[in-house]
């Protein structure tokens, strides 16, 4: 009789345990490092407007691990690590993970309207109204956030070399 | 470990942890008169032969050089000049590969010789014992010296640092614990007065109290040539043979019994060390006012004639080979460096750089597979840095960088003892190496992320307050702005005065 009632109570807590999904059991503790492993590019990829929802997101269990373009493999490889999940591949549907790539505007088309400053989430944009903007190439994170603001579409991304 | 003392001083020696006892092969090279290399058909000079920011080209393709003359400058204080070391024309600026990554490649600068080996114009310095040590210490680090027992730290920062701080004792390694190398015995008896005067002249660098030469006990010719030329104020002491003895951390324990603290610098206990190779470069490069053009190299192993070279720096591996009868073979491996240390190389059209001190020939070199650790811990006996190898291997590999950091992974001075040890073959000097260069690429990602996200939190907050009136002072300006506008009348005036003053001005244009 106790042994029926013993395995019963092994089958409700190993239930109960199976139930609990690795998504909610993340502890909030481990937001900060969930937030330090992404990129921090803002660039809204990940279907949330920035970085900070996105781990928000993640400790919530809504969102998964592999939704960070920019961060690519190792952000995810990063974040399976602290949440103790599987490496898995990025999510296509996100975007693709590629090498480095920076804003560049072509300055004799740019008529000086400021949409693109205004996008920029890291003020790597310099610039004035009606005055030829600039892209601090040391400072943009290749988000692309600029480029669809931009109504002169004079605004590429190239490939960082070395 | 034996700590035999044959020094005037009667210094005690202490042993150091772990280490090996190994056959050392030198009697292949040590009593060779070593050989000056011909002049290659091109010479290769990669800008980056020392530890910190690589050099910057000044010269041009296409431009003529002279011997000893600067073609790349130091970027920083942690970097150093190099020169042409032989005249003739720039023919490429270019890359060659790079020891590191058979994938990867560095620049460099290629010059064709002319033949002519003519040199620029030198400035020699004879007073260099009552000389200022700054002006000194620039000298040396114009003749772009780096340390030449491997490792290629430009010389003149350990100087610098030299005068900065009390230094209680200056020591010249010329303990060459790896098996074949013999190019600083050579040095020094070939070049032992060299060495004497610039032992002095570093001396007088760093304003260091003590000086002491260190030399392996199996280097008895070495030892008499110095012994011959030095007074009390330099005391000579012979190392028992164990190998890694002449590591810079290994040699300060032993001479003094001090332990440089984890992820310190000997600096911080008072010491500054030079390789016997970097106090005789130096003292040339000084009373000669000859830069850094050539150095000893131990060319041995599997070739017809073993023996030391005199190798101009950029000289291609091949072009030393052939000075020794090397025939290529396919199950060969040629080694840069020592035995425990060195590196393979792919390519042997790469050059000879400020820190190459020895190329080695290993025939039939097939390292047995490599088996899982079966945890006998012989590699923690043999740890002169006193760490955990088998634990360290265990996380290099699981890519944890916060344990192998906590089991001092930095403190690992990569001396192989724990591979050459390990009965199951397992290659644990390349596993900490990858690791290492894994966290720097870590770390160096991580900082571009908080970088980022400084300035995006920087402008959230900024957007945050105009947008919200949080600061008042927003208001102020506004109001401001509002108090200074003029009023309809005063506007039209405005105008006017305006329209008034580009009038005169074109009139005044007119009339010029």
């Amino acid at each position: 009789m106790l042994g029926v009632l013993i395995i019963l109570l092994l089958a409700l807590i190993s239930s109960f345990l199976i139930s609990r999904s690795p998504e909610t059991t993340v502890q909030q503790g481990k937001f900060e490092d969930i937030l330090s492993a992404l990129p921090q590019t803002q660039c809204g990829k990940c279907n949330y407007s920035g970085c900070r929802p996105y781990a928000e997101a993640i400790v919530r269990g809504e969102a998964d691990i592999n939704q960070c373009p920019p961060g690519g493999t190792e952000t995810i490889k990063t974040l399976a690590n602290l949440l103790g999940r599987q490496v898995k591949p990025l999510n296509p549907e996100n975007g693709l993970e590629k090498d480095k790539h920076i804003a560049l505007i072509d300055e004799t088309l740019c008529i000086g309207c400021v949409k693109c400053i205004k996008a920029c989430p890291v003020d790597a944009i310099l610039g004035a109204a009606k005055q030829m903007h600039s892209v601090l190439a040391e400072e943009c994170t290749g988000c692309e956030l600029c480029v669809a603001p931009c109504p002169m579409d004079c605004i590429s991304m190239q490939a960082v070399t070395g | 470990m034996s700590t035999e003392v044959h020094t005037r001083f009667n210094r005690e020696l202490h042993p150091f942890p772990g280490g090996l006892e190994l056959k050392t092969y030198k009697e292949l090279t040590n009593s060779k008169e070593s050989l000056r290399t011909p002049l290659p058909d091109k010479i290769i000079l990669p800008l980056q032969q020392h530890i910190g920011s690589p050099s910057e080209t000044i010269v041009k393709k296409g431009d003529t050089v002279l011997k000893g003359q600067k073609i790349a400058q130091a970027s920083g204080y942690i970097s150093v000049p190099v020169h042409a070391s032989t005249s003739g024309k720039i023919l490429d600026i270019g890359t060659c590969q790079s020891i590191h990554s058979k994938s990867e490649q560095v620049p460099c600068i290629i010059i064709e010789p002319d033949g002519d080996d003519a040199w620029f114009e030198l400035e020699p310095v004879t007073d260099y014992l009552s000389i200022d040590p700054e002006i000194l210490q620039r000298l040396i680090c114009e003749a772009g010296m780096v340390g030449m027992g491997g490792a290629g730290f430009p010389a003149h920062v350990k100087l610098n640092e030299g005068t900065a701080t009390a230094i209680d004792t200056l020591i010249i390694n010329g303990v060459e614990c790896e098996p074949y190398i013999s190019c600083d015995d050579r040095i020094i008896r070939e070049k032992a007065d060299y060495i004497v005067s610039g032992t002095r002249m570093l001396q007088h660098a760093i304003q260091a109290e003590h000086c002491v030469i260190a030399v392996e006990e199996d280097m008895p010719e070495a030892f008499e040539a110095l012994n011959a030329l030095i007074d009390d104020d330099i005391e000579l002491v012979t190392v028992p043979a164990r190998y890694p003895a002449g590591g810079e951390k290994q040699l300060i324990k032993v001479l003094t019994g001090k332990e440089v603290p984890a992820g310190g610098l000997p600096i911080h206990i008072g010491i500054v060390m030079h390789n016997v190779g970097t106090a005789g470069a130096a003292f040339r490069a000084v009373t000669r006012g000859e830069p850094l053009l050539s150095r000893y190299v131990t060319v041995s192993g599997n070739v017809e004639d073993p023996r030391n070279l005199q190798v101009l720096l950029g000289t291609p591996v091949e072009h030393c080979l052939e000075q020794v009868g090397y025939q290529r073979r396919d199950d060969e491996a040629v080694i840069m460096g020592g035995p425990m240390m060195g590196k393979h190389i792919h390519d042997i059209s790469m050059p000879v750089v400020k820190t190459t001190n020895s190329i080695l020939v290993t025939s039939g070199f097939n390292r047995s597979r490599e088996k899982p650790c079966i945890g006998c811990g012989d590699c923690v006996d043999v740890c002169p840095a006193k760490l955990l190898p088998q634990e360290l291997f265990a996380y290099a590999r699981a890519k944890d960088f916060e344990e192998v950091r906590a089991l001092h992974l930095f403190d690992c001075i990569e001396c192989g003892c724990c591979a050459y040890v390990c009965p199951s073959n397992i290659p644990l000097v390349k596993y900490y190496r990858e690791a290492k260069n894994d966290i720097a690429v870590y770390e160096k990602r991580q900082a571009g992320y908080e970088h980022t996200r400084h300035r995006f939190e920087a402008r959230s907050e900024r957007l945050d307050r105009i947008e919200n009136h949080v600061d008042d002072r927003f208001d102020k300006i506004k109001t401001l702005a509002a108090d200074q506008d003029p009023v309809e009348e005063d506007k039209q005036s405005y105008i006017q005065a305006a329209v008034e003053r580009m009038k005169q001005k074109k009139i005044k244009r007119k009339i010029k």
